[in-house]
């Protein structure tokens, strides 16, 4: 079984989120997302500065097997990009809770924070999906 | 899921991740395909291929019967051990597989008989075809389904295989020509390979497979899945059965042309009839390697589009670990020149057109 850490708020789309204060998360993908696409060789993140709204397609997963869509769990401004994955994408397989994250996100919305899934619900929705 | 190999619980032992493939629970990787696929470029990773059909063809007429089964000339090989690649076509052209035939016996020898290895998700349609073709001849197929196979590849595959094997067996190895398998001890120890690199391909009983892999695991060969065998084949330009040829593409359209032995004039061959009038009319697709030097993969049934000349499709597509970046088989219009385009995800990407192989013994080979 693939590692959900309780501290951490999860969407349905395998995207994780961890408030960092002040209205700002840092955004990546769980161990069973990067489990399903085996070695990632490439991330496309959004750009700092840009605006996004929760749901919105904004960058792209591409692994040796396939290619997925990276969502924003969360609407906001992307106030930082781990550009390290540029040339370490494969730090999102190693380690996908630290290192391996992809961006950051000043809330303009900290209400949205009621709608995502904790720890249990995350799991029990990947459960669902296998 | 069905067919386990005789591997089956040391890969569940190392944490493969297992997929069904064409009804066997084959490893895909045990952790990083990426990893493995280095290994082998640099220094040696093994296969469990036992998945694969081996085949026994004796008899009589064994050489006249595969000179009308394949599409390559089995004359070709003139000493015991040869190896030959070669496509199976039907009437229309079309390759039913393609396979490697080794000549097991001197060439002309009394009891000459052949060994044939096919892809284990044709085996069904191959044993039937065989068997029908086979009813004019004085011959026997036997398959040998309690063989296991293991292939050890990369630039220390070899040697690593010497100091784990019998005296007999290293010497063999040691001495084996490219392209040439002979027996030794019960095992058939082949110099073949699905990489690109040197390598072996050893086909032994079932029973004694889990502790050659036990010592090559020890001699610190590193296991490798289904994963970096594709990425693998794929950089050294050789084609999957299913993927970038089928019963509906002709040898010529697969860059296989070169198999297809259409000398001596006098020898039919099943396609061989198809194969001359598509030669003789001009071939519209041709089989190319496509690179994308800018990030993104290239992926299969990815449109690939040559202007002035129409669309194709892309066959094989990945991301080369060797190189850094994504490379792919795809199927063109025959004019193609040295640049085309992909549809990525809704943009139109320039790709480079190149001949394959890319990737040969550690190396980028194409220009």
């Amino acid at each position: 079984m693939s590692n959900v850490p309780n501290e951490l708020k999860y969407v349905a789309s395998h995207e994780w989120i961890r408030e960092e204060g002040e209205g700002v998360v840092a955004i990546g993908i769980t161990d069973h997302a990067q489990d399903l696409l085996g070695d990632v060789v490439f991330v496309e993140l959004p750009e700092v500065g840009d605006e996004l709204s929760a749901g919105d397609d904004v960058g792209v997963v591409e692994s040796v097997k396939a290619a997925s869509d990276v969502y924003a769990p969360l609407s906001g401004e992307v106030v930082a990009i781990n550009e390290e994955l540029e040339d370490a994408p494969e730090m999102v397989n190693s380690d996908p809770y630290g290192d391996g994250w992809f961006f950051k996100l000043k809330l303009s919305d900290t209400a949205e924070l009621e709608d995502l899934l904790d720890a249990d619900g995350y799991a029990a929705h990947c459960e669902s999906e296998s | 899921m069905g067919h386990k190999t005789a591997l089956h619980a040391q890969h569940q032992a190392l944490g493969a991740k297992l997929v069904d493939f064409s009804g066997w629970e084959m490893p895909l990787h045990y952790g990083s395909q990426v990893e493995e696929h280095h290994k082998v470029r640099q220094s040696a990773g093994m296969f469990d291929v036992s998945h694969m059909t081996v085949v026994d063809v004796a008899g009589a007429q064994a050489r006249s019967f595969l000179r009308h089964l394949l599409a390559n000339d089995v004359a070709r090989l003139t000493h015991k051990g040869k190896a030959l690649y070669t496509a199976m076509l039907n009437e229309q052209g079309g390759v039913i597989d393609d396979l490697i035939v080794y000549l097991m016996t001197e060439p002309g020898a009394s009891g000459e008989w052949y060994r044939l290895v096919v892809n284990c998700g044709t085996r069904d349609n191959d044993l039937r075809w065989m068997a029908d073709q086979a009813v004019r001849f004085d011959i026997t197929l036997t398959e040998q389904p309690e063989l296991a196979m293991i292939a050890i590849q990369g630039p220390k595959a070899r040697q690593r295989v010497e100091q784990v094997v019998s005296e007999s067996r290293a010497r063999l190895v040691s001495e084996l020509k490219p392209f040439v398998g002979h027996e030794s001890e019960g095992w058939f120890i082949a110099r073949t390979g699905y990489t690109g690199e040197d390598g072996l391909e050893i086909m032994l009983p079932e029973d004694e497979a889990e502790a050659f892999w036990q010592q090559l695991l020890d001699a610190g060969v590193a296991p490798c899945g289904l994963g970096a065998r594709d990425t693998l084949r794929l950089e050294a330009g050789m084609n999957l059965y299913g993927t970038d040829m089928d019963e509906s593409v002709s040898p010529l359209e697969a860059a296989m042309g070169w198999t297809v032995a259409l000398e001596p004039e006098d020898r039919h061959f099943v396609g061989r009839e198809a194969v001359e009038k598509m030669k003789a009319e001009g071939v519209s697709r041709r089989l190319v390697g496509l690179v994308l030097t800018e990030r993104g993969v290239l992926r299969g049934h990815q449109t690939v589009i040559v202007e002035g000349l129409g669309e194709g499709e892309i066959t094989s597509g990945s991301f080369s670990p060797t190189l850094g970046h994504s490379i792919a088989l795809a199927r063109v219009p025959a004019g193609v020149g040295e640049t085309a385009e992909v549809e990525m995800r809704g943009k139109r990407v320039p790709v480079r057109v190149v001949r394959p192989p890319f990737v040969r013994n550690g190396e980028k080979v194409f220009s």
